[in-house]
């Protein structure tokens, strides 16, 4: 033990606690691993904890024909055939099973009427696929998990955030890291680490993320060497509240559609016939969101710049019990009665599909050791993920995460850190204290935002892309001049000035990616080159560091075998 | 614009007071809002914890005018501004800093609860209506608003002899699971003390979820105790067989 930092050793060292990360420690404690989490926030409190409309599994207790073909079959139609072909099959086929262990674990689903887990219509989903507890899904997942893991035995180590990762040669050998609570540092070393780090929405001002959301695992994985990919694929989900201005972008679940919800613009027309007529409000994403956003910007927007979504011909006690806590959000912070009267929605930054580079079968990076599971990693959904998919996504490669984690940890032996990688650590962790009258990291975040929303949004262009790299720039010197007040006894401004640090990779990454693709595809719209490109439909982009330079290049979409392309080519 | 005028507590472990600050109001103005815009304009160093802002993850409890509230939900039209706001931590667990509290006396008690157990060999088929009054507990965000309100806690620190209303709740769930097995009647009557609670229900009016804390959880988890552990002929029973 160090004055300057305490030092903590596990097999298995995995960083973030929502559902991937939990999922991966339950796997690995079940290996006989020692595991320690590593979690920004107080347990339980991640961003699984949002997700509200359900888990999608192709359990078939409702809609008897479904299975996990057809669950593929949508997963890569929903993500323009730029997924993973072998994610999205195993993500079908263990899911129901993955669901199915919650269960037995004790988490407590909506029933059928013969007893079963009831499953409800999706966007993109052919049939009612999502399993659901009304809409706090993510509550439920996140609890049952946290329960088994707390009784299984992991050391959690709670507000307490990496800031780099550590190497032994090539090999990853730890974490660095520091209290929110004293501001004090940690080492932790391990044999195997899993990153279940989430997303990167804070980036962006409207955002139904939390201050979480900055993409630390995957800024931490690049800096250490790991490959980015996809990083053009950022989903608005179509509906976030838009009124009154301090609830903007807080989410508005999808099952509001999958329920029956309707859109409508302000002369009361139900536009999703213009848009998809055949799935209307049960299109994908990508594509309602384009749909409310081109409304607007034509002049069919509501009063405050949204569309209508209403669920008020349902009836009332219906709503109550589907949607419990949107019919409160709406009451309380809206004064809207949505039983009574339609919501204001508009699209809000939601999901990453791209980030650190995974193998399908073991969700290892390109780093041995390095582990990604759920909205950190890239490859399942693709140019567009399909509601529902996210929390399926997090059991089955937090699983797999961790078992993989867990022989990694096995087959090797202790790794070595040296010192000086720990004093650069810590030499940066400080560095925002060392200067004095610069500027507030609030101030950058805020112009950060600002420029991610106007130049990397919903539709782009060349022009604004190539600015947005210009305006990162300029924010990375500006943040070389900024400055904390305070001690490091839980200081937010000094945590949100490196979380900024973080916040730039990530955003350089998308801006850099989104500015190669010239098409459009799923969630990445160019203005510019508004179609589809065949060429581009067999290309990932992917990010690694070059020195100080962040590269991109093209690597060829990992080819289907011809069971599955025939799957595909089934079906309408 | 009109302002509203706060009074946020500063301090940490050693003391502190609270701090004026002035905050523009906005439509449907939070006082997470207010709060943020202060960390932004005026004490970037303010510690407050959040997640979701949404009410959905439990992180943001605090005192606002003396009532516990999730600041997120708590609007700012809803409070009287000819007067000043005042925001202080929750009073029944430890300062860290600011708003922030040490709640890590929560995590330790849910340790001591046994977990979920499935009976051995029941179909896993149940309905709706099995499910609808356990569901309630398990709507429970861990705010800890409950356990900061209960006076067993507040008032007469009972923290190593009783678990709190959260914790009854955490109970409920598991005890009226329809697939689960176990007893958690002695950890209620001896861990988590639950004799103690003379429902006075203060927890059940705080609680965001609106969880029935005291009548749908507590009440009937105390008749379980009293079940097996006081009823007569049960007792009569165990004195026979030698038991305990």
């Amino acid at each position: 033990m160090s004055d300057r930092f305490e030092t903590h050793e596990h097999d298995v060292l995995i960083i973030g606690a929502g559902g991937a990360g939990l999922r991966a420690a339950i796997e690995a404690l079940g290996q006989g691993a020692s595991v320690g989490v590593v979690c920004k926030s107080l347990l339980g409190k991640a961003h699984t904890v949002m997700a509200e409309g359900g888990i999608a599994a192709a359990m078939a207790n409702v809609d008897a024909a479904d299975d996990w073909r057809t669950h593929f079959r949508d997963t890569m139609r929903g993500g323009k055939m730029l997924n993973n072909w072998r994610m999205a099959q195993l993500h079908a086929q263990e899911a129901p099973d993955r669901v199915g262990e919650l269960e037995q674990w004790g988490a407590l689903f909506d029933r059928t009427d013969k007893g079963q887990i009831l499953q409800r219509a999706f966007g993109g989903h052919t049939y009612k696929r999502l399993c659901h507890v009304g809409d706090r899904t993510g509550l439920e997942m996140i609890r049952t998990l946290q329960d088994r893991g707390v009784q299984m035995g992991f050391d959690v180590y709670m507000e307490c955030t990496v800031t780099r990762l550590l190497k032994d040669g090539d090999r990853v050998a730890g974490a660095f890291a520091y209290w929110r609570e004293h501001g004090r540092f940690a080492v932790f070393k391990a044999k195997s680490m899993v990153i279940a780090t989430g997303g990167i929405g804070k980036a962006w001002p409207i955002t139904s993320n939390s201050w979480e959301y900055t993409g630390d695992g995957m800024a931490v994985a690049y800096e250490a060497g790991a490959e980015l990919m996809d990083m053009e694929f950022v989903q608005f989900h179509p509906t976030g509240m838009v009124w009154p201005p301090g609830v903007q972008g807080i989410l508005v679940t999808e099952a509001v559609r999958g329920e029956g919800g309707i859109l409508r613009n302000k002369a009361g027309e139900r536009f999703m016939e213009r848009y998809d007529p055949q799935r209307m409000e049960l299109s994908t994403r990508d594509v309602v969101a384009r749909a409310i956003y081109t409304e607007v910007r034509e002049g069919r927007g509501t009063e405050h710049g949204g569309a209508y979504l209403d669920i008020s011909h349902k009836p009332a006690e219906y709503v109550k019990r589907k949607l419990p806590s949107m019919y409160h959000q709406f009451l309380e912070l809206a004064d809207v009665d949505i039983t009574k009267r339609p919501m204001e929605v508009g699209p809000t930054c939601h999901y990453m599909m791209g980030g650190i580079r995974v193998d399908a079968e073991t969700a290892q990076s390109s780093l041995p050791g390095l582990f990604v599971a759920g909205e950190a990693a890239a490859g399942l959904h693709g140019a567009n993920r399909l509601g529902g998919n996210s929390l399926s996504d997090l059991l089955v490669f937090g699983r797999r995460a961790g078992l993989a984690a867990a022989k990694h940890a096995n087959s090797v032996r202790a790794s070595a850190i040296d010192s000086a990688q720990i004093d650069a650590a810590e030499h940066d962790a400080l560095a925002p204290f060392q200067q004095k009258d610069g500027e507030s990291p609030y101030a950058i975040h805020r112009d950060l935002q600002a420029s991610m929303q106007k130049l990397v949004g919903i539709f782009r262009n060349k022009e604004d892309l190539e600015r947005s790299l210009g305006e990162i720039d300029k924010l990375k010197l500006r943040m070389k001049r900024m400055s904390v007040e305070g001690s490091r006894l839980y200081n937010p401004g000094w945590h949100l000035a490196l979380d900024l640090r973080s916040m730039m990779t990530v955003s350089e990454a998308v801006a850099l990616s989104a500015l190669a693709r010239e098409e459009s595809r799923g969630a990445h719209s160019r203005i510019d080159f508004p179609n589809l490109d065949p060429a581009w439909g067999g290309r990932n982009n992917v990010i690694q560091r070059e020195g100080d330079a962040m590269r991109l290049r093209q690597e060829k979409v990992l080819e289907m075998p011809s069971d599955l392309k025939q799957l595909l080519a089934e079906g309408k | 614009m009109a302002e509203a005028v706060l009074q946020i507590f500063r301090g940490d472990s050693k003391g502190g007071a609270a701090k004026e600050c002035h905050v523009p109001l906005a439509p449907g103005m939070v006082v997470l809002d207010a709060l943020h815009y202060v960390q932004a304009h005026q004490l970037p160093d303010l510690a407050v914890r959040w997640n979701c802002k949404a009410g959905k993850c439990g992180s943001c409890s605090a005192e606002v005018n003396g009532h516990p509230r999730l600041t997120c939900k708590t609007r700012m039209d809803a409070l009287p501004l000819d007067k000043p706001i005042t925001i202080f931590p929750m009073k029944s667990f430890p300062v860290i800093k600011d708003l922030v509290t040490d709640v890590s006396w929560n995590f330790r008690v849910n340790k001591k609860i046994p977990p979920f157990q499935p009976r051995a060999g029941a179909e896993w088929k149940f309905d709706q209506k099995d499910v609808d009054r356990v569901q309630e507990f398990r709507k429970c965000i861990e705010c800890f608003l409950c356990q900061n309100v209960c006076h067993v806690l507040r008032d007469h620190g009972k923290k190593e002899e009783f678990g709190g209303p959260r914790f009854f709740v955490r109970v409920a769930g598991l005890e009226m699971h329809p697939m689960d097995g176990a007893s958690r009647a002695a950890l209620l009557r001896k861990e988590l003390g639950i004799g103690l609670c003379n429902i006075t229900k203060c927890c059940t009016e705080v609680c965001p979820e609106e969880i029935h804390i005291t009548d749908n959880a507590i009440i009937p988890l105390k008749e379980r105790v009293v079940d097996e552990f006081y009823d007569p002929l049960l007792m009569l029973v165990r004195k026979i067989r030698g038991a305990k």
